[in-house]
């Protein structure tokens, strides 16, 4: 029996990968139509980098990316420090309240936040979604960071106190080190997450500030769009190499 | 107080920054939503007193009502499949040998880090009328005409399960991978058959990785607009097209925190049934 559990795992792999697979060998099709296969071709890489508001969402989900994940990773960091280390009242609310951001549908995060940002008079653009991205990438560094520190020896840093190391100074020399893994990693995980995002930055981005996501959700509300299959390529070996990289640092710190 | 922040100004910093953060951005935009629920639409500044509860009301106007219906029964649809695709799943991954478990782990989480939109935007090339698996079907001779796949009910829900299933599959996975064998040896030599074991053992102790796995998954399944939106067509709407409608194009907040608020009470009672179900074990276990 057991071929049985087997060919069900590779059938359930199987079925998760074909459309994966489908959109890449379709991405080097030469037929228009979408469907039939007409020769390999490297045409709609070409058209999607000739197309300059595409180029421009691409280096702006970029940034926006690369910002969203460095804020969080650092309000990050001292969430989880201030989580693992100090004792202060509400510290459950606090945990709550990520578990909540978390847990709790993207759609009602977005929402809340537009309500916030339109009611301050905020412009929808960069800093908005930069706020929304930080807030939503938040609570998946705190638990990385949270992971590492659980494993950590408590007689470190207590060691470095007694030395007589300020808070601080204990901090950027033997907690930052020892977490630093769990920050690359949570980097990395942000960065992907705020790449990906579709629901909130529906909500809270405006005509300033086009990003690749609701470039892409515009294209293929309608129709097939041969572009879109280069594009997603792309994007799948990026969050690959971002994958493994961030593994790879994990698995490396735990030897 | 200030005795503390003298004393430590990097710890008072630390909080200072942390809470000033989540107080502004997840604490005073929930109590907004749910202040907004309560109060009345204004075309100028998007809502406005008196406060009444309209906005409940209306979800109950036949025509919300039935989208509201419409979209719970494809989520629960969609958490079934995953629960029935996900279950047997996890259990024959948490059997695989360790060194190759990590392996088949990362392959599932690999959908999780690439793009949605464009995962679902594959789908609709495999389901569309001319597209693949109609091809398939009419080479093989299953069929003679394409059938009509894309934008019906069912290619809302294949696409929802596609994206959330290992969402579903990872929190079963963990509780099997802590069931113990020797608790499996001690059912079936207290007597119990393979069926009796399953439903008095392996049931009880994986239930909270099923509630887990449907908190994960019944939620989003209502509120991923853009599933519908690529494959479903305009009459196979979720709860999150409506809230969205409500709030980006009819301007309507009272109404759309209101739906956002029956999301956030559902989730609310799922969490309660989660915790439960662990306290239950817990006390079993002691």
């Amino acid at each position: 029996m057991r071929w049985l559990p087997r060919s069900y795992l590779t059938l359930v792999y199987l079925l998760l990968y074909v459309p994966i697979i489908v959109l890449v060998v379709f991405s080097f099709n030469d037929s228009r139509t979408g469907y039939n296969w007409g020769g390999l071709s490297l045409r709609w890489y070409e058209s999607l980098f000739n197309n300059h508001a595409m180029v421009q969402a691409m280096w702006n989900s970029l940034w926006l990316a690369l910002t969203a994940a460095t804020v969080s990773t650092m309000i990050g960091a001292l969430t989880a420090l201030a989580l693992h280390r100090y004792r202060f009242r509400g510290k459950k609310v606090l945990n709550g309240m990520l578990f909540v951001v978390m847990m709790s549908p993207e759609i009602v995060l977005a929402i809340s936040l537009l309500g916030l940002f339109l009611l301050l008079g905020l412009q929808l653009g960069y800093v908005s979604l930069l706020l929304a991205h930080v807030t939503f990438c938040l609570p998946f560094v705190v638990i990385t960071v949270m992971a590492r520190l659980a494993g950590f020896d408590e007689r470190l840093p207590e060691a470095a106190r007694d030395l007589g190391a300020s808070d601080f100074t204990m901090t950027r020399t033997v907690l930052i080190p020892v977490i630093m893994p769990a920050l690359m990693a949570g980097w990395l995980l942000g960065f992907t997450l705020s790449m990906d995002d579709v629901v909130v930055s529906s909500f809270v981005s405006g005509p300033s500030y086009e990003i690749l996501p609701l470039r892409i959700y515009s294209m293929v509300r309608v129709g097939l769009k041969p572009e879109v299959n280069a594009l997603g390529t792309l994007l799948l070996v990026f969050s690959l190499v971002m994958l493994m990289l961030s593994q790879w640092i994990l698995s490396r710190s735990k030897q | 107080m200030m005795q503390s922040i003298k004393q430590q100004p990097f710890r008072a910093a630390v909080l200072l920054l942390v809470w000033g953060w989540l107080l502004f951005l997840v604490l005073a935009p929930n109590l907004l939503v749910l202040g907004a629920s309560v109060m009345t639409r204004n075309p100028g500044t998007f809502i406005s007193l008196p406060l009444n509860l309209d906005a409940y009301r209306q979800l109950f106007n036949p025509l919300y009502l039935e989208v509201f219906l419409h979209s719970l029964y494809m989520a629960t649809m969609t958490t079934l499949a995953c629960l029935l695709i996900g279950y047997p799943f996890a259990w024959a991954l948490s059997r695989v040998e360790k060194r190759r478990q990590m392996l088949l782990i990362f392959l599932l989480i690999v959908p999780f880090w690439t793009n949605s939109l464009v995962r679902t935007y594959a789908l609709k090339l495999i389901l569309a009328t001319n597209g693949l698996l109609n091809s398939a079907l009419m080479s093989l001779g299953v069929i003679d005409e394409p059938l009509q796949l894309l934008y019906t009910e069912g290619a809302v829900i294949v696409g929802l399960v596609y994206l959330l299933l290992p969402f579903m599959i990872l929190p079963l996975y963990s509780v099997f991978e802590d069931l113990r064998q020797d608790v499996l040896l001690a059912s079936h030599d207290l007597g119990a058959g393979r069926f009796a074991t399953f439903k008095n053992v392996i049931v009880p102790l994986t239930l909270p990785g099923v509630l887990a796995g449907v908190m994960l998954v019944l939620l989003p399944a209502m509120g991923l607009f853009f599933v519908p939106d690529i494959l479903g067509g305009s009459r196979n709407l979720l709860v999150g097209n409506v809230i969205k409608n409500q709030f980006l194009d009819a301007r309507n907040w009272p109404f759309g925190a209101a739906a956002s608020i029956v999301l956030t009470v559902t989730m609310a009672l799922l969490m309660f049934a989660h915790r439960l179900s662990k306290r239950r074990l817990g006390e079993e276990g002691a």
